[in-house]
């Protein structure tokens, strides 16, 4: 564990870019600093590899002060991933990446067999090896910085803005790899950026910091979206923060209309079986299971459904992995104000209506609420 | 008569490729005291400027001694020198090295600087060592513009080394300031031209040393 004990960092100039921090920065997890452009957060991140020393107070590394061991072998055991990533332009790929095992003394031999091993681990191609950085694209090489980072398996990743220079699509590819290699390695990592949708994503525990270099708040992201500490931390998190939260509730306790299904070569009795009152349209699948549309049981010909005079379902959401957000906007999205549900292979589980969906919503949040009374 | 005759006569004299004064002697020792000049230089101008670089400290102070030092005019130097030192190699050498050490300082001083903060603030960040930071993380970025340095401040000494001669040293200045004395304008000519070939041979090894230590990542992105 990381333990920032009051820390305080003034520059020779006067400016107080960090005042009297303290954070408590659990193992095996992300910690995101998040907060308006020149609130500390590079500068508190710079100070647990000693880039920055702090100008009074005391950082720990499972409980040993981090100033007790020589600097270079306290950075050796942390990686370090910054904005464009800082490769270095005349080394190859797998040099780059495997720049701190042939600091730690690797072998040639090893220390590059351990960087093709990353280079796959962050989803890079092979043949990219032996390219030079600037035969790379943006995304890409954002990804050798992560391997770079990773080379030595070191428990600690310090990201500043790793994501920040790349377009959203590409961010958003970044984000879930990191995800998806945290789950696999259990890093400890502490992830600088000023983007706080990325912060609420990628998140176990967020600092949000303001101007002057305090801490505003820190809780995990669905407690920040429920309980915003003060104002100002409401204003930062911005709109939508009810729809947002809804990320945090799981889909998997929405009761689904399962009966309100028919195939595309239905007959007339499955038809009229399947049309209820409480369901005004049926949901017609392929012979897959596949959702191809809805139409009002009136207007469906048995045995003959013409696909293109069905109406568009939306955006259907995966039942039990995906998030009650997912399935409202499935719902809203929807002409027909119900939402399609489907299993992992896509093929349909259910419909759900916005009335169950927002009853769902108001039992999770009346769950979230017991749950923080027992937490509190 | 035209140069070209000039050039023709002083290359077909078979006696010019012959004894002391033959051109295979004057070429070797012009190439000898250009090398002296542009190695002292070197050892001066480079490790100043890398480690001014580096550090980005004294950049000013740099600056005005290079053009304190550019502003000195070679010849007057050379003549200062034969008063206080006589004849001899030193009184030669102390000029060339003068002209040569700004444009190594300069450019060196300005290649480190110009290298890309991030890989540096990266490789510090990994726990590199500070001279490690500078031989293989800034040198390489910034060894384009090192060599061009050192070129410059080569083919400035290789024209320049002509001024030996005044200090009765040999070298291809000989063929001029004797032609010149002499009237022979054929050897001031073929002389001249030597010192030419010389600086468009020394420009020629420059760029085979580019070609084979600048790495490709580099040169690409240029
Ligand atoms: N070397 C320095 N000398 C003086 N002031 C500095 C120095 N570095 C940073 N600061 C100031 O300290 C404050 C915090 O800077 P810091 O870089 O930590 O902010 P940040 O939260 O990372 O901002 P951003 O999102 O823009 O990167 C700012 O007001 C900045 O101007
Ligand atoms: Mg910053």
């Amino acid at each position: 564990m990381i333990r920032i004990d009051s820390v305080t960092k003034r520059y020779p100039d006067g400016t107080v870019a960090v005042d009297r921090l303290s954070l408590e920065i659990p193992d095996r997890s992300i910690t995101v600093l998040v907060g308006p452009s020149g609130c500390g957060k590079t500068t508190t991140l710079r100070m647990i590899n000693r880039m920055i020393e702090p100008s009074e107070g005391t950082i720990l590394l499972d409980g040993a002060d981090i100033t007790k061991q020589p600097v270079n072998t306290l950075r050796r055991s942390m990686g370090y991933v910054i904005q464009n990533a800082g490769l270095f332009q005349h080394r190859t790929i797998i040099d780059n990446i495997a720049t701190v095992p042939r600091l730690l003394g690797w072998s040639k031999d090893k220390a590059r067999a351990r960087a093709r091993e990353l280079m796959e681990r962050v989803g890079l191609d092979g043949a990219l090896a032996k390219r030079y950085p600037y035969q790379l694209s943006g995304g890409q090489q954002q990804r050798v910085g992560v391997a770079r980072a990773l080379a030595a398996d070191p428990p600690v990743l310090l990201m500043d803005e790793p994501f920040s220079a790349v377009d959203p699509i590409v961010r958003k590819g970044l984000q879930d790899e990191l995800l998806r290699l945290q789950a696999e390695l259990g890093k400890t990592i502490v992830f600088v950026t000023h983007d706080i949708d990325e912060a609420i994503k990628i998140g176990t525990m967020v600092a949000v910091m303001r101007t002057g270099g305090r801490l505003a708040q820190y809780a995990p992201p669905a407690e920040l979206l429920s309980d915003p500490a003060d104002a100002f931390v409401e204003d930062f998190l911005g709109t939508d923060r009810g729809i947002r939260r809804l990320s945090f509730f799981p889909s998997t306790g929405l009761e689904l209309t399962t009966t309100a299904i028919v195939a595309v070569d239905a007959t007339a009795e499955q038809i009229a079986a399947r049309a209820t009152p409480d369901v005004p349209y049926l949901l017609v699948t392929g012979l897959d299971g596949r959702p191809l549309g809805w139409s009002a049981p009136g207007d469906l010909t048995a045995g003959a459904v013409d696909p293109a005079e069905l109406l568009p379902f939306g955006r259907p959401f995966v039942h039990g992995e995906e998030s009650l957000r997912a399935a409202l906007d499935g719902a809203v999205l929807s002409p027909t104000g119900w939402a399609v549900a489907v299993d992992r292979e896509g093929r349909a589980a259910g419909v759900v209506s916005q009335q169950t969906i927002a009853e769902a919503i108001r039992t999770a949040h009346a769950e979230g609420r017991d749950a923080a009374k027992v937490a509190g | 008569m035209n140069i070209f005759h000039f050039i023709n006569a002083f290359f077909s004299d078979s006696t010019h490729w012959h004894g002391y004064d033959g051109i295979p002697t004057r070429l070797r020792e012009h190439v000898q005291y250009s090398l002296i000049a542009l190695g002292v230089a070197a050892a001066i101008g480079l490790p100043v400027g890398l480690i001014t670089g580096h550090t980005g400290r004294g950049g000013n102070t740099l600056a005005l001694i290079a053009t304190a030092a550019r502003a000195l005019p070679s010849f007057g130097l050379l003549v200062v020198m034969f008063i206080l030192l006589g004849l001899g190699l030193l009184p030669a050498m102390i000029p060339l090295v003068v002209l040569a050490v700004p444009p190594i300082l300069v450019t060196t001083y300005e290649a480190m600087r110009s290298v890309d903060p991030s890989p540096v603030d990266a490789a510090r960040g990994m726990g590199m060592a500070e001279p490690e930071i500078l031989f293989r993380v800034e040198l390489p970025v910034a060894l384009p513009l090192i060599l061009s340095g050192l070129r410059s401040a080569a083919i400035q000494i290789v024209s320049t080394a002509t001024i030996a001669a005044y200090v009765s040293l040999g070298g291809l200045g000989r063929y001029i300031i004797d032609g010149l004395s002499q009237r022979n304008y054929e050897k001031v000519v073929g002389g001249a031209t030597l010192v030419a070939v010389l600086a468009l041979v020394t420009l020629g090894v420059f760029w085979a040393v580019d070609r084979l230590t600048v790495s490709p990542g580099v040169r690409g992105r240029a």
